[in-house]
């Protein structure tokens, strides 16, 4: 097992504004819909991905048509990532006809196999199998491409995630495994629930390599994801990654997270990718702060609109009960 | 008593394209036809491939089309499941065998939460053409978690269609449909009858994989089973011919959806019905059954709607599971009840 740490090499200045646009476009997502969801508009409940941004970004930066992902509940962030249309999204997350999936996902289950996004997934290692199939089929088509299972620390403990990993080693599967430790399964502290020390230590169980990485640093995510993808897609079989990070919010929104002390402060003010983003490449001086500035204009824009055209568009009527059950039947 | 042109005699009696075979060869031959036809259909499961499985249903498919399109899975019902639902979902048509019935638990959330919602999750835009063949019933001594009936489970969960074959004819063609179905299929193939022999027409299906059949027409009552009891309920017919009465038998092929017209249709002439199954009685396919005809032909029935079935126990012990399975006895003396209203 190894530590990744940070480097910035090997991304031009266009690729760093990418970046830092889609982990802001994801950051203003979630900071919206925390907002929104207080107002009472929003059905049902959402957990939200914000403070982990490096990681759906770092990951999802090397991968394109020919790969898949699998999510979880925590999923806004991996769709952004994966080229999902954030407009759709927030009309899914507000129920209406004109989302992702017309209303029928959900926060939860937002979906877009255009993208190569194979869904959020209400069920805790719920994705991990389904990556083994894409993965298997990319192996069949020899192109190179790969399936990256994004999963939490909880879904680290469940027997669906260990068979897939068993899965992806036995048949040798361009597969990649991105093990979000964001230190708690709802309010059950990572540091009990998994017996390991850490996520990655498993990796050596399924004879695979472990890698764990700072996850608040998107240089270090995007290096250590780029060497296992590179090696995914050469034939050289899967690799377990674990981002190690804190979630801003709760669980869920409502949470009252009393299981946790004031650690997301800190985060925020000392570890926060966003920041140290715009730290590391306005102070050696690839991008200008202007630039990204403009990029948090654009995005800021692009999310208004978003929730703006999502409270207006029309809910699913009677008739979306009954669709889409069965194709023929 | 043979010879060496005994094979020829036979060939020129039986044209090539009607044959007997056993269920599981039936099976087999379906699985081969589906394979040479459609590049993108795959099979896997534990022991699949050189083995050909525990039930030789897939005996020499590795051979012939290789570990590519015949997989070889470890023991992980929810891993291979999950796996066909990925491969569906990039243009392939992955058929699973789960080893025994008892083995689909692991894997129901994969089949309940994953294949079942796909399509209406994604508000039709994906497709997860997957179909899991899973031996089912009793009758082979091997307790429970070998001998279990678990369909009304799928049955219940929309998005999944859940079908079972009686004959090797039925089991030739309906896993051919079954794959060419755009929709989830469980297929439930019953175990004790894998080596039955019967006539398999490899021209044409009997029926459409949803639609049910009148297997032997009748007056005084009908009889709805399905699967490894649809021979109890035909057996159980011919000793009641003797006895002077006139039972229909309808084999009901598909559980979800259910060929509702079909048994309506039976049940308006014969005005009574009794339905057969293995699995326990309570909450099973009988009591839907009950239910929906009681409401469309409450007007015609002369009597309420008998269930036969198993127990609301787990399976039994090998020595008394003969005590647990309906058998003939059981199914005419629920035909006597209900021709004694």
């Amino acid at each position: 097992m190894t530590q990744t740490t940070s480097s910035t090499t090997g991304l031009t200045s266009d690729r760093l504004l990418e970046a830092y646009r889609i982990m802001r476009t994801i950051r203003e997502f979630e900071e919206r819909v925390h907002a929104e969801f207080a107002t009472g508009d929003i059905p049902g409940f959402v957990h939200l991905y914000a403070g982990e941004e490096a990681s759906a970004a770092g990951v999802c930066m090397h991968l394109d048509d020919r790969d898949a992902i699998a999510s979880t509940h925590r999923g806004h962030g991996h769709c952004i990532a994966k080229g999902v249309d954030p407009t759709g999204m927030m009309a899914e997350i507000y129920g209406k006809i004109t989302g992702t999936c017309r209303g029928k996902g959900g926060s939860m289950h937002i979906a877009d196999l255009s993208k190569g996004m194979l869904g959020a997934n209400g069920i805790v290692g719920g994705g991990p199998p389904l990556i083994c199939g894409t993965a298997l089929a990319a192996k069949f088509a020899g192109q190179g491409g790969v399936g990256v299972a994004f999963f939490g620390d909880g879904a680290s403990n469940q027997g669906t995630t260990l068979e897939a990993l068993n899965l992806a080693a036995v048949w040798n599967l361009p597969a990649v495994f991105v093990a979000e430790n964001n230190g708690y399964a709802e309010t059950t502290s990572s540091t009990w629930s998994v017996a390991s020390d850490n996520i990655a230590d498993r990796a050596a169980a399924f004879g695979m390599p472990g890698v764990i990485v700072d996850g608040f640093d998107f240089f270090a995510v995007h290096e250590a994801a780029g060497e296992a993808i590179s090696r995914a897609r050469a034939g050289g079989g899967p690799t377990l990654i674990e981002m190690k990070f804190t979630r801003y919010y709760g669980h869920f929104e409502g949470d009252q997270q009393k299981y946790r002390a004031d650690e997301v402060a800190q985060a925020r003010e000392h570890l926060d990718c966003l920041l140290r983003f715009r730290t590391t490449v306005t102070g050696d001086g690839r991008v200008s702060a202007q630039a990204l500035d403009a990029v948090d204009a654009d995005v800021a824009a692009l999310i208004d609109e978003a929730v703006a055209k999502a409270k207006a568009d029309p809910k699913p009527g009677d008739d979306d009960l009954t669709t889409d059950v069965y194709i023929t039947y | 008593m043979s010879g060496p042109g005994d094979h020829q005699v036979a060939d020129s009696i039986e044209p090539a394209d009607v044959q007997t075979l056993t269920m599981a060869r039936a099976l087999n031959a379906g699985l081969r036809r589906a394979m040479e036809s459609d590049p993108t259909v795959l099979v896997m499961g534990e022991d699949v491939g050189a083995l050909g499985g525990v039930f030789r249903v897939t005996d020499g498919l590795a051979k012939d089309f290789g570990d590519e399109r015949v997989i070889d899975t470890p023991l992980a019902e929810s891993g291979i499941v999950g796996a066909a639902i990925g491969l569906a979902m990039r243009g392939y048509r992955p058929v699973c065998e789960i080893q025994f019935d008892g083995f689909i638990y692991p894997a129901f959330d994969q089949l309940v939460s994953q294949l079942a919602k796909m399509h209406y999750r994604t508000a039709g835009a994906v497709r997860v053409p997957v179909v899991v063949r899973v031996p089912y019933g009793g009758g082979i001594g091997a307790v429970e978690h070998h001998s279990e009936s678990p369909e009304a489970y799928f049955a219940h969960t929309a998005g999944l269609r859940v079908v079972t074959c009686a004959t090797p004819q039925d089991a030739h063609w309906m896993i051919q449909q079954a794959i060419a179905s755009d929709d989830p299929v469980m297929f439930f193939e019953p175990k004790r009858r894998y080596w039955d022999k019967g006539s398999v027409d490899l021209r044409a299906a009997s029926a459409p994989l949803d639609r049910a059949r009148v297997v032997r027409s009748g007056e005084r009552l009908t009889i709805a089973a399905y699967g490894p009891m649809v021979r109890t309920a035909l057996d159980a017919a011919t000793v009641a011919e003797h006895e002077g009465i006139s039972i229909e038998v309808v084999d009901l092929r598909s559980l979800s959806p259910l060929d509702v017209p079909t048994l309506v249709a039976s049940v308006e002439r014969t005005r009574r019905l009794v339905v057969v199954h293995e699995a326990q009685t309570f909450l099973g396919m009988g009591a839907e059954i009950a239910a929906r005809i009681t409401e469309a032909c409450f007007y015609q029935l002369e009597a309420p709607v008998l269930r036969v079935g198993g127990f609301h126990t787990p399976y039994p012990a090998s020595r008394v599971e003969e005590d647990y399975l309906p058998d003939v006895d059981r199914v005419l003396e629920a035909a006597d009840r209900v021709l004694a209203y």
